[in-house]
């Protein structure tokens, strides 16, 4: 059968039976098991009523329960059985086979960076264009341009990175504008400027922004007149700890910055350079996702009353003072939320790695890596065990969002 | 900014040139691609993308004529003929600068000036095109390459499109992948609404015990990685026989879709004045009533929404029709799956896999300028709460 037929007759026949199914569910419900009639009406009527909610989400529940709830405990079984000896239980042998691989240590150590870039890059981005775009007459079509990536599937915009990244023989001209630029550079003043001071002084800033947001952290254990539980306190000396490694991290690459010794003049494979490939990866998706970022930050702006603002200008505040002091602490919720939206987003990444280098050259991540030991391994041990790694990642935000929806809905 | 005496109009300038400058940044991505989808193979290698729209240098690759067209005269070989005429690649009259015949030095020579190279040979090449070469050793078939450099000004085709949508065969022809993707896509856009909206309905406005705990769960699933689901559901689905198909694809992107869409639709519909929902009760009006004739239309902009995101998400999806639809005939590849082909094998490419690539963009793009109030609607009420 011709598909498009096929497709033609799932609707009708798809929008259809739901239709049918809760219209007639209702008639059989009022009308049959229940009717509003003879001595009984009363009853009736308030018993129907006790049943009707159910005909309304019997579906949803049944597709929701079918399609995702399910799935998490047969992946759960799966990852402990073993399908090459019939579903053994296998206890943690396919997790202790994962862990000894160093392809998923890779994967890890791959996913914590576009943990840490990805979010951190849309969400600074976005904010940024929301407040610059906030004031001006064209800011809307700024937005909506921006907004854009949006629309564009992850595959697509791998094939236009893609492009942007391509390399030719030194001797002919470059069609990827990366390499273009980089012939230009020639171990001048210009190159020095732009390729050792610009990115000190970023890493520089970028050090001095998370050693300031840690030692924040930090100072409140101490500080704090209220008593806080030990899990907020460990939660603060994670924090910390965390800080400090970005801190190290980021002053160690300055002195990289400084003793590398560029290869001026030859064009660069950059998705095979191993590390600098994975941050040319996040690009792609930073550049989708800070349009996101951008809406809802900017709506929270709007949100903000403009009393606060005006005050502080009365009081002299600078416009710096007013967007970090007066702004963003009253849209922190905000941040949080698209934060942890895209980092649920990061966790998931599979198409631009799929797309762009399918793991090679070290830029293997979970999902894809899950993949891998799913379709072309045929391993469902292992992949079963490296999605229930994902979901394990994935469980706290899941559980703030439910604490987070309960407390609004009370 | 306002009111900050002095410094206002520097900082306004300032604020416009870095919207200007991140604006452009953004663009000059999806534009590359959309430009270079407008030239032949020949002129995205010669060039960088951003060279093309305005009249620049460039190099061109043409060649002599070969062995057939070859005349000996005194006992050496002579071609003669003009390379801005002759031959398939010839360009027209254009303006030429320098001229070279080997990629190592594309600029060696001056035109008017005879080139000497190889054993014995030589070259002559004239601004309007004539040339004659000569060679002591009998020319080969193809004739001798010769690098043009030259003035050109803007110049693009449509011929990419016809290649991809019509007379491209094989991977190179998307019209195919582009009719699959569009039988996934709609059936997986209306059948989770309705779903979700009578679904939802019941979440806001019925009163019954477990409320509170099906919009815990609800929210709960909407970050639940649908990573987990492909090996269960492909089991199941080949337990039942569905097995890969359009069936199989449908019905996972209602189940993974129908998280957000109650969500969404719930928030909204919780929203809707309660003095119309009691009216209608009091005036006797059916659950079932109320929803199709009141909440239904109310709920409008939610609903479209939702049919945006679930649209953009199944027209761009990979792994969901990776997992659930494509079988080993490839009959019913869709489109991003022929484009991480295309990558692989035709990488090189760039003039079918950009047109390729945007062909599968602009049916997005469009509805996404189209609908982009309700978009932002969508987000803002999934979000921010």
């Amino acid at each position: 059968m011709n598909p498009a037929l096929q497709g033609l007759i799932t609707i009708v026949v798809g929008v259809g039976g739901c239709v049918g199914y809760f219209y007639l569910s209702n008639q059989i419900l009022d009308k049959v098991i229940f009717p509003a009639r003879g001595p009984n009406a009363g009853v009736n009527i308030n018993r129907a009523n006790q049943i009707r909610p159910w005909l309304f989400l019997f579906p949803a529940i049944f597709a929701l329960g079918l399609y995702l709830a399910y799935p998490v405990f047969e992946t759960l079984r799966l990852s402990v059985t073993d399908r090459m000896q019939g579903g053994a239980f296998v206890g943690l042998a396919n997790y202790r086979q994962m862990m000894a691989e160093p392809k998923f240590w890779e994967a890890i150590r791959n996913n914590m960076l576009w943990l840490i870039v990805v979010p951190a890059a849309s969400t600074a981005f976005g904010l940024l264009i929301a407040q610059l775009t906030d004031r001006i007459a064209w800011g809307n079509i700024a937005k909506s341009l921006i907004f854009m990536p949006m629309a564009i599937s992850f595959v697509g915009a791998s094939v236009i990175f893609k492009l942007i990244y391509d390399a030719r023989p030194a001797e002919v001209p470059q069609i990827g504008v990366l390499n273009a630029i980089w012939m230009n550079f020639d171990g001048g003043p210009l190159s020095i400027l732009i390729l050792k001071v610009l990115p000190t002084l970023l890493l520089a800033a970028f050090a001095g922004i998370v050693g300031y947001v840690a030692y924040i952290v930090v100072r409140g254990i101490a500080e704090s007149r209220v008593r806080q539980p030990p899990w907020l306190q460990s939660l603060r000396v994670a924090a910390g700890l965390l800080g400090a490694w970005l801190v190290w991290l980021s002053l160690s690459s300055i002195v990289g910055v400084w003793t590398a010794e560029p290869s001026y003049g030859e064009p660069q494979q950059w998705l095979t350079l191993p590390l600098w490939n994975n941050f040319f990866l996040m690009v792609v998706l930073i550049w989708v996702q800070t349009g996101f970022a951008m809406v809802i930050l900017s709506a929270a702006l709007r949100g903000i009353p403009e009393e606060t603002v005006e005050a502080a200008i009365i009081d002299g505040a600078n416009p710096f003072q007013i967007f970090f002091r007066v702004k963003v602490p009253q849209i922190m919720g905000t941040i949080v939320v698209v934060w942890t939206t895209i980092t649920i987003l990061v966790l998931k990444v599979f198409d631009i790695v799929f797309a762009m280098t399918n793991g090679q050259w070290e830029t293997q991540v979970l999902a894809n890596y899950m993949y891998d030991k799913l379709f072309r391994a045929n391993d469902w041990g292992v992949g079963s065990a490296s999605a229930m790694v994902i979901m394990l990642l994935v469980t706290p935000i899941l559980f703030w969002n439910v604490y987070n929806a309960r407390k609004e809905m009370r | 900014m306002d009111g900050v005496v002095g410094t206002k109009s520097t900082l306004t300038w300032a604020v416009h040139v870095s919207v200007a400058a991140l604006v452009l940044m953004w663009l000059f991505p999806t534009l590359g691609l959309l430009v270079s989808s407008f030239r032949t193979a020949d002129q995205i290698s010669a060039s960088g993308w951003w060279a093309s729209l305005s009249t620049s240098e460039q190099v061109l690759q043409l060649r002599t004529g070969g062995r057939d067209a070859a005349a000996l005269e005194d006992g050496v070989f002579v071609v003669g003929g003009n390379l801005l005429e002759d031959g398939e690649d010839a360009p027209g009259a254009i303006a030429m600068s320098a001229y070279g015949v080997s990629s190592r030095a594309i600029g060696a020579f001056a035109i008017g000036e005879t080139a000497q190279f190889g054993d014995g040979e030589t070259l002559t090449l004239d601004a309007d095109g004539t040339y004659r070469y000569t060679s002591v050793e009998e020319p080969g078939r193809r004739g001798q390459r010769v690098f043009v450099t030259a003035l050109l000004p803007p110049d693009f085709t449509v011929e990419n499109y016809r290649t991809v949508l019509f007379s491209g065969t094989g991977q190179d022809n998307m019209a195919r992948a582009f009719f699959n993707t569009l039988t996934v896509v709609i059936p997986a856009t209306i059948i989770p609404i309705l779903i979700a909206a009578f679904a939802a309905y019941a979440l806001a406005w019925m009163e019954f015990p477990g409320r509170a705990l099906l919009i815990a769960a609800v929210v709960g699933l909407l970050v639940v990685p649908l990573q987990l689901a492909l090996i269960p559901l492909l089991q199941l689905h080949n337990a039942v026989g569905i097995g890969k198909g359009y069936l199989g694809v449908w019905l996972a992107h209602t189940g993974f879709g129908l998280p957000l869409a109650i969500y969404l639709l719930r928030n909204y519909m919780a929203g809707l004045p309660r003095d119309i929902i009691e009216n209608a009760r009091v005036d006797g009006a059916t659950d079932f009533q109320i929803f199709v004739r009141i909440v239904l239309p109310l709920s409008f902009p939610a609903l479209a929404s939702f049919a945006i995101f679930q649209f953009l998400w199944t027209w761009n999806d990979l792994l969901v029709a990776l997992v659930f639809l494509i079988d080993a005939t490839g009959e019913t590849t869709v489109m991003t799956r022929q484009i991480v082909e295309l990558l692989g094998t035709r990488g090189g490419n760039w003039e079918i896999l950009a047109t390729a690539a945007f062909v599968s963009i602009a049916v997005p793009l469009a509805v996404f300028f189209a609908m982009q109030r309700y978009l932002v609607r969508g987000l803002l009420a999934g979000s921010v709460k």
